[in-house]
């Protein structure tokens, strides 16, 4: 009896394990797949389909970097993506901190508004943008872009800043306001320091936000050497479309940046799932 | 209240207040004025023509195009919210008891969607397409012997969007399969352990336990998927590109489409506007059937 539950236990566990297996190799595919074929020649791309090439032709990085302006997009999605993040950073902490300490009339209503910003979808808003853009000059400018994406990512950041100040304890904050400490101040030295890890949070999900992002590029960009990452591959698949090694080199410049932040940055993302999803 | 620190306290919320104001309220609100006009986006909005409910009109009379594609994107969330849906909770549950390796398996999940739309689309692209990628799943077929199901799974129109939906459910399993793991991981352990003392199956402890606790978490994933399925497309774009054809065409890109190619600025408005309220129907008769069947399960 005794026996036939254990045989039982490890049948299912051995299942179990080849489920999960099978789907995560499933994930992991692909990109393998997208990493081999940028070292092939555009030759040996369809004879060869091993996972791993006979000979490593560095040849398409150099191609995607020099020729095809990659480090110039590489170096727009860096700068857009530090801009983005930097300022939201500063922006959400400062009304969130407002939100959860500091008292002025108007202010549930006005955090609410954010909230409902946040549940509300407005498919299409790329269209009134791309007119505001336009009236106020700042259509196919750095600029324009950037106050877009901060702008994505405010309601969010807010909310989770705001619902993590609000379990922080007073008491430190009592402190430094009775030693004379002015309120910028003790949002500077006292509340950010004690965010970090909620900080984290927010600075990864904006990061991986703004690095992804497409539509806004789309609509906003039309000079080539303004573009990001992910608008400038749209642009180089139209003018490369067979020559796939190039193709997959431009793909692995984009995705692997991405894919390192996440892999050391994993347990915020999922701390910060669970803090949008659960409150 | 003294006044002086009350509007100091203002200063803190005005940089966020000003840059939703400008790039948040003011679109929301140009959309629903917009939408009444007939405006090219170029003149000025006060000497376009003002039509009334004519944009709607022509919506739901005329516009065959746009309601084939809320059908084609309605498929493609009916998928995901069976098949996608599904998966994910199976490996949550999965991941939930083999403790080993699970943080390996969420690292190893969660890739797909912190990838690009651009990137999954280009790469998926190259493995399935016959006209000039590797069409590595067709080598796959004839290799195991299945060559007769050799197929152009993106340029025939039959297997187009279902080929589309796959890959979409292959990016985005992950949220789910995130979320129904941080749901079930707030069951706690102590109500499985008091039913399996009085004798319950695995059945009934799924039936009686997790499926009553963790149906606020199955509400919310599906109303998720129902937000981010309907109202995706740039993975349409990368998979696709150039070579749009209606089969494939899905709300937002019909919006982005009237905008650029015909400028069509208030009707675009008004697609967008009708995209809104179906979204947020659907969602709101989910949530409040989910709350009616919450009371009913008591």
């Amino acid at each position: 009896m005794n026996l036939y539950y254990k045989a039982k236990k490890t049948t299912i566990n051995t299942l179990t394990h080849l489920f999960l297996l099978t789907v995560a190799i499933t994930c992991i595919y692909p990109l393998i797949w997208m990493v081999a074929a940028s070292f092939k020649t555009q030759e040996t791309i369809f004879s060869n389909t091993s996972l791993i090439p006979r000979k490593f032709h560095f040849e398409n990085y150099y191609f995607a970097f020099t020729k095809g302006n990659f480090s110039r997009y590489f170096l727009n999605s860096i700068f857009y993506t530090v801009s983005v993040v930097s300022a939201v950073v500063i922006i959400s902490s400062l009304s969130a901190y407002a939100f959860s300490r500091l008292r002025f009339p108007g202010r549930n209503i006005i955090f609410l508004v954010f909230i409902a910003a946040m549940m509300i979808p407005v498919p299409g808003s790329f269209v009134p943008l791309y007119v505001l853009l336009n009236k106020l000059r700042l259509r196919d400018t750095p600029l324009g872009y950037i106050l877009c994406m901060i702008n994505v990512g405010l309601p969010t950041s807010i909310f989770l800043l705001k619902t993590f100040f609000d379990t922080l304890s007073k008491d430190l904050e009592d402190a430094a306001r009775i030693d004379g400490c002015s309120k910028l101040r003790i949002w500077w030295n006292i509340a950010l320091p004690l965010s970090k890890p909620m900080l984290a949070v927010v600075v990864i999900l904006n990061a991986l936000n703004v690095w992804n992002e497409y539509v806004l590029a789309l609509v906003i960009f039309d000079s080539k050497n303004l573009m990001p990452l992910q608008r400038a591959l749209m642009m180089f698949r139209g003018e490369h479309v067979t020559d796939y090694p190039l193709l997959m080199a431009g793909l692995t410049i984009t995705a692997v940046p991405i894919i390192i932040i996440y892999l050391i940055m994993q347990k915020y993302i999922v701390r910060g799932v669970s803090g949008i999803l659960f409150g | 209240m003294k006044l002086k620190p009350t509007l100091s306290n203002y200063v803190f919320i005005l940089p966020a207040v000003v840059i939703f104001t400008v790039f948040y309220i003011i679109p929301f609100l140009f959309i629903l004025r917009v939408s009444f006009f007939d405006w090219d986006g170029i003149g000025n909005l006060n000497s376009a023509a003002f039509v009334g409910f004519d944009n709607f009109k022509e919506i739901f009379l005329h516009d065959s195009n746009w309601w084939q594609s809320i059908r084609n994107a309605g498929w493609i969330t009916l998928i995901a919210l069976t098949f996608q849906n599904v998966l994910a909770f199976l490996l949550a549950a999965a991941c939930d008891r083999a403790v080993k390796f699970r943080n390996f398996y969420r690292a190893v999940f969660f890739i797909p969607p912190v990838l690009s739309e651009i990137v999954v689309g280009m790469v998926w692209r190259f493995i399935i397409n016959d006209v000039d990628g590797a069409n590595i799943v067709n080598n796959f077929l004839v290799n195991i012997g299945l060559g007769r199901f050799v197929h152009n799974w993106l340029s025939d129109p039959h297997t187009a969007l279902n080929t589309i939906a796959i890959i979409h459910c292959w990016k985005g399993f992950g949220w789910a399969f995130l979320i129904f793991l941080a749901g079930l991981q707030t069951i706690p352990r102590e109500f499985y352990e008091a039913a399996r003392l009085d004798g319950a199956n695995s059945w009934q402890l799924f039936k009686n336990i997790t499926m009553p606790l963790l149906t606020p978490v199955v509400v919310l994933v599906a109303i998720l998927t129902i937000l981010g399925t309907m109202q995706s497309f740039v993975l349409i774009l990368g998979l696709v590109g150039g070579e749009l054809a209606g089969y494939t065409s899905v709300p937002v890109l019909r919006i982005l489409t009237v905008m650029r190619d015909s400028s069509h600025f208030g009707y675009a408005c008004a697609l967008g506007i009708n995209l809104g309220i179906i979204l947020m129907a659907v969602s709101f008769i989910q949530y409040s059937f989910s709350r009616k069947a919450r009371n009913y399960l008591g």
